[in-house]
């Protein structure tokens, strides 16, 4: 688990990296943090791997301390930093074996360890070969295996599929999934919306080192852009007149051939509002939700904590 | 103990792969390594041929020693760089951050380069050292006996741990590379004046003066270690991205500390320099136990050893009298040669003499040269009792009067100067080696400022307008 309190961290006595964040992360839920590039992730991934000491505030990682138990954070944290950070003059496996001694790994569990996860994310072949040589995204998956090498309770992920083909990322996603149904805590520093929105179980969002927002995809989707829309699509052009609508349903969007309803409470409405529709002799083809990205709630906050107009 | 070990040398045999795979380092150092012993032969060679033409046997004795100084020195120059990348190198690179990350503690981790950075150019050294002496066994020139090797042998490893553990402070300091590279010019530039400083003992011909190279070298090494392991810390490496010279936070926490909580000059003599004062207790009173042992034993050695060198028959002694008589005539107008503002002018900034030195040696040279003032007060007074005067008289009429005044304000001075130095290198929670450095000098400047300055002023004026009165009245001779 990782809680976190008001927590902060100033730089060269001036400058507010990380300005008062409050977080929970429970294990078995992956947290996406959103922001721009200098926005305070890095800053408060490193405060939470015991790597900088909060000027103020408090977090605990794992159930420990950042500030009074650094050591036991650093054994129980897997790190994926945003440079993948290989020594290029090691081997693939000699690096994996070097990490796990370092995390004091017993020699027989080091060498099952970095078999089964040079197989798995498809390095094996590349075991004896020098890190320099491997690509972009070899590099990125060896980087990967090293934050998994000691099976930490709580990772904290620096863009993990960054320069990773489709498959490849589609591989560590699946491996990030498949973490957090064994109960890991995660928190995935990202740009990349679509998976953010695919593993993440909450959302924040950071800008100039304070949390703008944070919660499910869904609590963040109502409050940056209101109400779920729904949309009835029709065979042919369809007069809708005076619709008598719902207590509850706002009239978003007319066309001959659809209509969009902002609705505050879809389980209760939705049936009426269809009822509604074909008692009226709506040629009706199709009743659903207005997809919504997270990359619109995003760039929404991004646009109002900047005080700049935001259009979809 | 043993598990510490085994974690330092992982850390350790890391950067030795590291090392031995990089072209870049091999193959000069290799090169360095095996040409330079047989261009230094032959320089050898030349030197034997000049010198059994022209003469200079001293030279000619000590020749092989010198070059073995030199020959050395040269891969230990690779220390640098190997220390210089340490750290700075692997943040330019993005390779320290998952090591940081790491349960690995602070002083593995630096102990571990640490012995990296000193173990491959010394090894390189001792190599090239070997070949050169094989060559030169087969020249007619005197060879060194065992024991000037051994010393040479242990000047280079302490050379090596100098510059590493001094290449690393400044790694661990610096943000890039680019940085750590000028900074180095600060190893280079003193190392190269130590390297000429030991020609000259080594020239000396007294190879037992060697030994306060290698104590002294050695001593500042392990200075230099402590300093390097005392502000190690993660946070320092990866919370600068770019070197940026915050002034008016620097004047802030200087004046701060220099104030205090104090809103006018005698609240600040009433509450902030007891603080200070009490704070400098225990450096105090090393200082004080220093100055008498320093004291002491230069008195002692002056009464035993100068009789053997000089002559002090009676009718000689009676000359020197007469000679420091007339020399002394006219002390009690000592004002008019060196007035008081000059006197106390040479006296501060002898103190300030004392912490530049200091600082740049956390303490142990401002010390030294405290201890060389102090020995020639008591070479003095060993000397007065030489010819006949009574030390303590000496002491009491000639020093003491201003002395308690001047001699208060250095010890002061010298206390403020040392602690200054053991903070430097003592570990400090939360604060950087910066803002150690502007607490010390902070503190220093209280007791400079605040004690020091108005003693010393006291003092200037009772030498030259009250003292010699005393000595004319207690030495009538005079």
């Amino acid at each position: 688990m990782i809680e976190t309190n008001d927590l902060s961290k100033q730089f060269n006595h001036d400058f507010w990296a990380v300005d008062a964040v409050t977080l929970t992360v429970q294990p078995g839920e992956i947290l996406a943090l959103l922001g721009q590039n200098g926005a305070g992730k890095t800053t408060t991934v490193r405060m939470l791997t015991a790597l900088l000491k909060p000027t103020r505030g408090w977090a605990r990682v794992g159930g420990y301390d950042i500030t009074k138990n650094p050591q036991e954070i650093r054994t129980n944290v897997g790190v994926l930093t945003e440079q993948h950070g290989l020594y290029m003059r090691m081997t693939g496996i000699e690096y994996l074996e070097f990490f796990g001694e370092v995390y004091g790994l017993e020699p027989k569990l080091r060498k099952s360890r970095s078999d089964y996860l040079l197989e798995y994310f498809g390095l094996t072949e590349a075991a004896h070969r020098r890190s320099g040589e491997y690509s972009k995204g070899m590099k990125q998956k060896l980087a990967l295996a090293r934050a998994l090498m000691h099976d930490p309770t709580v990772l904290l992920l620096d863009e993990p599929t960054s320069a990773m083909d489709p498959e490849s990322a589609q591989l560590v996603r699946n491996e990030i999934s498949r973490l957090r149904s064994s109960q890991r805590t995660i928190v995935i520093c990202t740009h990349n919306l679509a998976e953010a929105e695919a593993l993440a179980d909450k959302i924040a969002i950071i800008y100039r080192g304070k949390i703008l927002l944070s919660g499910t995809l869904d609590e963040l989707k109502r409050d940056v852009l209101g109400p779920v829309e729904y949309e009835a699509k029709f065979a042919n052009a369809f007069d809708a007149g005076d619709l008598e609508l719902p207590q509850g349903v706002d009239l978003a969007f007319r066309s001959e051939t659809s209509l969009r309803f902002r609705i505050e409470a879809p389980q209760a409405i939705n049936p009426k509002l269809v009822h509604m529709l074909t008692t009226r002799n709506a040629p009706l083809v199709s009743f659903q939700e207005v997809p919504r990205k997270l990359e619109h709630v995003y760039l929404k906050t991004m646009a109002d904590a900047q005080g700049v107009p935001y259009a979809v | 103990m043993r598990s510490n070990f085994r974690t330092i040398w992982m850390v350790a045999r890391r950067e030795f792969i590291d090392q031995f795979r990089d072209w870049r380092i091999i193959v000069p150092m290799l090169l360095l390594v095996t040409l330079f012993p047989f261009i230094a032969d032959d320089t050898t060679r030349q030197a034997v041929n000049f010198m059994n033409r022209f003469g200079g046997d001293l030279i000619l004795d000590n020749l092989v020693p010198f070059v073995v100084l030199v020959i050395g020195f040269f891969p230990l120059s690779f220390t640098l760089v190997v220390a210089l990348e340490s750290f700075v190198g692997e943040k330019e690179r993005g390779t320290i951050e998952p090591l940081l990350s790491s349960p690995l503690e602070d002083r593995h981790m630096y102990l571990g380069k640490l012995l990296v950075g000193i173990t491959t150019p010394l090894v390189f050294s001792y190599i090239s050292i070997g070949i050169y002496l094989i060559l030169v066994s087969r020249r007619e020139v005197a060879f060194p006996s065992a024991y000037m090797l051994a010393l040479i042998f242990l000047l280079t490893f302490a050379h090596a741990v100098l510059m590493v553990s001094s290449a690393i402070v400044i790694s661990v300091q610096a943000t890039t590379i680019r940085a750590a590279n000028l900074l180095a010019s600060f190893v280079v530039v003193p190392v190269a004046f130590l390297l000429q400083g030991e020609t000259v003992l080594i020239f000396w011909g007294n190879e037992d003066v060697l030994w306060f190279a290698i104590v002294g070298v050695t001593l500042l090494a392990g200075l230099l270690v402590r300093l390097g392991l005392a502000h190690f810390r993660r946070e320092y490496l990866l919370g600068r991205e770019i070197d940026t010279i915050n002034l008016k936070w620097i004047w802030r926490a200087f004046r701060n500390r220099f104030i205090g909580d104090a809103k006018t000059i005698s609240e600040w003599y009433r509450m902030e320099i007891p603080v200070t004062l009490r704070q400098l207790r225990r450096p105090l009173l090393i200082v004080i136990a220093l100055a008498l042992v320093g004291g002491i034993v230069s008195y002692t050695w002056v009464i035993m050893n100068v009789p053997d060198y000089f002559d002090l028959t009676p009718d000689h002694v009676t000359e020197l009298r007469t000679l420091l008589a007339e020399n002394l005539s006219n002390l009690d107008r000592l004002g008019e040669r060196i007035p008081a503002p000059v006197l106390f002018y040479h006296n501060a900034r002898t103190t300030v003499a004392f912490l530049l030195l200091g600082l740049v040696s956390f303490g142990t040279l401002g010390l030294t040269l405290f201890m060389v003032n102090i020995a020639l007060v008591g070479g003095v007074l060993g000397a007065a009792s030489l010819v006949g005067y009574s030390p303590l008289a000496v002491f009491a009429v000639g020093l003491l009067p201003h002395g308690i005044f001047e001699l208060s304000a250095v010890f002061l001075a010298t206390a403020a100067m040392l602690k200054t130095g053991a903070q430097l290198v003592t570990p400090q929670a939360d604060k950087s080696l910066g803002e150690m450095l502007l607490i010390s000098l902070a503190d220093w400047f209280r007791i400079f400022i605040g004690i020091a300055i108005p003693l010393l002023a006291v003092a200037a004026i009772i030498e030259i307008y009250i003292t010699p009165r005393l000595i004319k009245i207690f030495f009538p001779v005079l």
